[in-house]
């Protein structure tokens, strides 16, 4: 009835992380023939290939990119082995015993039985429902993303004068694209008393083009019956409530929205794996390996990132799980990790007691912190300890946990991050 | 063109309607003013379907109610509308209210529920029904026929029936005056079209008293009274099951937490009344601060249900008579002129009763009953839904059409096959809404993030119209405009 396909590993998601992970596993020794990456799009590179604006790529190559370009050195890797690649395909379920099934057009469903699956789905806009935005519903309201696909993939404007509410990264980059197509980007708002995105973003996309951004201020209100005609912004309170008074109308006929991604868990939810309620994704070991034994899980569908090349760092930590993993090592006790005073959620979660190797720990802090000091403790034991001039939630930070500092943990300790005063 | 019957208004009224009369040897025209059906009071309500308890004793909307409730799964069951028998519950807070309860049960069997349909139930009998209700709940009232139907895939079943079986669907027919003439109807659209016809069914519902006015000077005071609603991812679900009430106030049924037929949850409506202008009929914002005002309500029944789980927020108006029933009866001076004036809440559940009702009384005046068809449908084809298939299921549907196999909407697990199904149906979609009220695709925690510009394409190629020009609701909702450079 259905076909029914035998690989070692299937990597569900094609884009930098899937990628990245397929490479890394055939490298550390699952045979090519036996890897088979799923990918929902019509290419592989995943959101990279809309994001044609440069800054990729410097911290993992050293050169500067385009997201294309990015995505093409790896697309250009894949190429070059026998790992199986198809598109336009879409997991509708894992199950328990590991068994993905999928459809496309060309095969129909398909269940391939799998040693280890890599979960590589990546992360979605928060949608204005999540918001408490009042006003009417017209068409011109869309995330900042649907807009970038319309811009950069379709080729076609989806408005001519625009207000942003949110500065994360792609709504800064929006904002930068927006304008160079010719549209007039009249303020992006932002809620926070920062922004989520990143400084440079911030300075190459709006600085440099006079488009002011507001902190500490909200779209509360919507206007126009067909189409968007204006919105109703307001500064907000310390309870991020609409100040009264503070009201302003600005006409507009877009709204995009760059209020946050969220991890496209789906499946993982369908498979109960244990989530992280502050990530949103699962919670993994230092290999990315979720509490469903042989599910691994890497980039944005595990953390959001600020970098891709991050995503990259981290799916290949994951390809090689797996590919241990398929090549029979089990791991017996973990110690867990954790955050607090300021730091949101670490990842990894947990870290394996038998680990030989140093680890690094991502984190993301709540608020910005100027000259104040990461600390990291075991027990007693101060494993790390280092002044930092400037902490934003925009930016992912890292600790390295020596393989020699493992080596003496016990499974009742627990790794805790936090910020301390320098 | 001259037909026998023109309906105007293809909500939950005028689609069933249309579908009464397309069973007999009849021309029938069924007007809309906009793009599509189920684009007023029927898009935006809480898609229950009342017992009937809560109605005035005595009123037609009582009578009604009860009857459409009692109908109402037949109805939804061969046109193949989402439909769940969930049963209702109105909770007590204090014994005062209790009160209220007692007075309700008393009222459901004057207007004739009888015992099995209606039941007062302890706090025990309560918790075991919805195990997340409040602490301070004391008892309610139960009744289990109560149901939930999704509004606005009863319109479309209704219309594709009708128009299946020869109903004429005139879009975007905003009528704008109506004579009558040697017997004859003619009724002329804004955008200048013509239509004659030998009867006039007004179930224009905001707009009804406006039509009633503008023929006749027949005067109903009908207010648009304004209802907002948090609609809550599906993972929410079971946090309750059966249709939450509290205790009902002058200005309607109250806030409540219930599922919809796809297992949404949602909190609201809340209530108030607009100006009684043609900005009141056509004003669905959600005012600011109105959805805290609704969570904090809706968390007095069901504490644990939280905006952080919303994935939109939206607004609907009620017709409002201020006489508080349904006023369905020929205009003055001219009996082959029905007006259906006041179809509030609960007009969705007596909405196959109002249909029947209007049938009756217009063969009633028509004195000679008009020959029935002998191919009638019923029914319409069964609309695909991919996403509650079994495996098996899907593995034939795909064999047969391969673009079943093509998922367009991740969240909702939409299928391009379904999608150009809903395109191709008698008065199917024609604009982005219009894909998403028939598949879902839009529906879910993403919104249409990832399938909108998706459904356009398809949108785009089934209609053979520039993608530029594909809308989100018709008018002038344009999504994209001209060529980057």
């Amino acid at each position: 009835m259905t076909e029914i396909l035998n690989y070692d590993l299937v990597v569900v998601g094609g884009g930098p992380a899937g990628m990245a992970a397929a490479l890394a596993a055939k490298d550390n020794g699952v045979p090519e023939e036996k890897i088979i990456v799923l990918e929902r799009d019509v290419r592989l590179g995943g959101i990279l290939e809309q994001c044609i604006h440069t800054g990729f790529g410097l911290t993992y190559f050293g050169e500067e990119l385009s997201g294309p370009e990015y995505a093409d050195r790896f697309v250009k890797l894949m190429d070059e082995t026998k790992i199986a690649v198809k598109l336009n395909t879409m997991v509708l379920n894992i199950t328990k015993e590991n068994q993905v099934i999928a459809t496309n057009k060309e095969d129909g469903l398909i269940t391939i039985n799998a040693k280890a699956i890599i979960l590589a789905m990546g992360c979605r806009e928060r949608p204005r429902g999540a918001l408490d935005i009042a006003g009417s519903r017209p068409a011109g309201v869309m995330s900042a993303g649907q807009a970038q696909k319309f811009v950069n993939i379709d080729g076609y404007m989806p408005g001519h004068e625009v207000v942003i509410l949110g500065s994360g990264d792609i709504g800064l980059i929006m904002a930068r694209r927006m304008t160079l197509e010719g549209a007039k980007v009249k303020v992006v708002c932002e809620v926070m008393p920062y922004s989520g995105g990143l400084q440079r973003n911030i300075v190459q996309c709006l600085e440099d083009f006079d488009i002011p951004l507001r902190l500490s201020c909200t779209v509360i209100k919507v206007h126009g019956r067909d189409r968007v005609e204006g919105v109703t912004i307001a500064n907000v309170d310390d309870h991020m409530l609409p100040i009264p008074g503070t009201e302003e109308y600005i006409p507009c006929d877009t709204v995009l929205l760059s209020v946050g991604l969220i991890p496209e868990n789906e499946l993982s939810k369908q498979i109960d794996l244990d989530m992280d309620m502050i990530t949103r994704g699962p919670k993994v070991d230092e290999m990315r390996m979720t509490s469903q034994p042989g599910v691994f899980a890497c980039g944005n569908v595990l953390q959001v990132h600020d970098l891709v090349d991050f995503v990259t760092q981290e799916s290949q930590i994951a390809g090689k799980g797996a590919a241990q993993y398929i090549s029979g090592l089990r791991h017996e006790g973990v110690i867990k990790t954790r955050g607090q005073n300021g730091v949101r959620y670490t990842v990894p979660q947990s870290i394996n007691l038998d680990e030989k190797e140093d680890v690094k720990i991502y984190f993301r802090v709540g608020n910005v912190y100027h000259d104040k000091r990461v600390v990291v403790t075991c027990g007693d034991k101060v494993l790390f300890n280092r002044k930092k001039i400037k902490l934003a939630p925009g930016e992912m930070e890292n600790v390295i946990i020596k393989a020699a500092d493992i080596a003496e943990m016990t499974a009742d300790q627990e790794i805790v991050v936090s910020i301390e005063e320098a | 063109m001259v037909y026998d019957i023109a309906i105007i208004g293809a909500g939950v009224v005028g689609t069933q309607i249309a579908r009464n009369f397309s069973k007999y040897d009849l021309k029938v025209a069924l007007l809309e003013k906009e793009s599509d059906v189920a684009m007023g009071t029927t898009k935006a309500n809480s898609g229950i379907v009342h017992a009937g308890f809560d109605c005035q004793s005595g009123t037609l909307m009582a009578d009604l109610n009860v009857k459409g409730c009692r109908m109402m799964e037949e109805v939804a069951t061969t046109l193949h509308v989402p439909y769940e028998r969930n049963g209702s519950l109105v909770v007590a807070f204090s014994e005062e209210e209790m009160g209220t309860i007692k007075e309700l049960y008393d009222r459901g069997i004057t207007n004739g529920l009888t015992e099995d349909e209606l039941k007062i139930i302890d706090r025990d009998e309560l918790v075991k029904l919805e195990p997340h209700i409040a602490d301070n709940a004391v008892g309610a009232l139960y009744a289990p026929t109560a149901g939930i139907v999704s509004p606005y895939e009863l319109a479309i079943g209704a219309a594709e029936c009708a128009v299946g079986n020869g109903v004429e669907f005139l879009r975007t027919f905003n009528v704008g005056g109506i004579i009558f003439e040697d017997g004859l109807f003619t009724i002329g659209a804004k955008d200048g079209r013509i239509i004659r016809s030998k009867w006039v069914v007004n179930a224009a519902g905001l707009f009804a008293n406006l039509i009633a006015d503008n023929f006749n000077n027949e005067k109903f005071k009908v207010i648009p009274r304004i209802g907002e609603y948090g609609l809550l991812d599906r993972d929410v679900y079971p946090l309750v099951t059966h249709t939450v009430f509290q205790c009902p106030t002058k200005m309607g049924k109250g806030i409540l937490v219930a599922p919809t037929t796809h297992h949404n949850v949602f909190v609201g409506p809340t209530s108030l009344d607009m100006e009684d202008n043609m900005d009141g009929r056509h004003d669905t914002s959600v005012r600011v601060g109105a959805l805290r005002e609704t969570y904090a309500a809706a968390q007095k029944s069901i504490p644990s249900v939280s905006a952080r789980d919303q994935i939109t927020s939206f607004a609907g108006l009620r017709a409002h008579w201020v006489e508080h029933d349904f006023y369905i009866a020929p205009a003055k001076n001219n009996d082959h002129f029905i007006n259906l004036i006041g179809i509030e809440s609960p007009g969705l559940a007596a909405s196959p009763a109002i249909a029947e009702y209007t049938e009756n009384l217009i063969l009633g005046i028509m004195g000679e009953k008009p020959a029935e068809k002998a191919d009638w449908n019923p029914s319409r084809k069964a609309p695909v839904f991919f996403r509650t298939m079994s495996p098996e299921e899907r593995a034939e549907l795909i064999a047969k059409d391969p673009a079943y196999s093509r998922i367009v909407c991740r969240c909702e697990t939409v299928t391009e096959g379904e999608i150009r199904d809903a395109i191709r149906a008698p008065a199917g979609a024609v604009d982005l809404d219009g894909v998403k009220r028939r598949t879902r695709a839009g529906m879910g925690r993403c919104q249409g993030g990832f399938c909108g510009s998706r459904v356009m394409e398809i949108l785009s190629e089934e209609l053979d119209k520039p993608i530029a020009e594909i809308t989100k609701f018709g008018r002038a909702s344009d999504i994209i405009y001209e060529r980057t450079k």
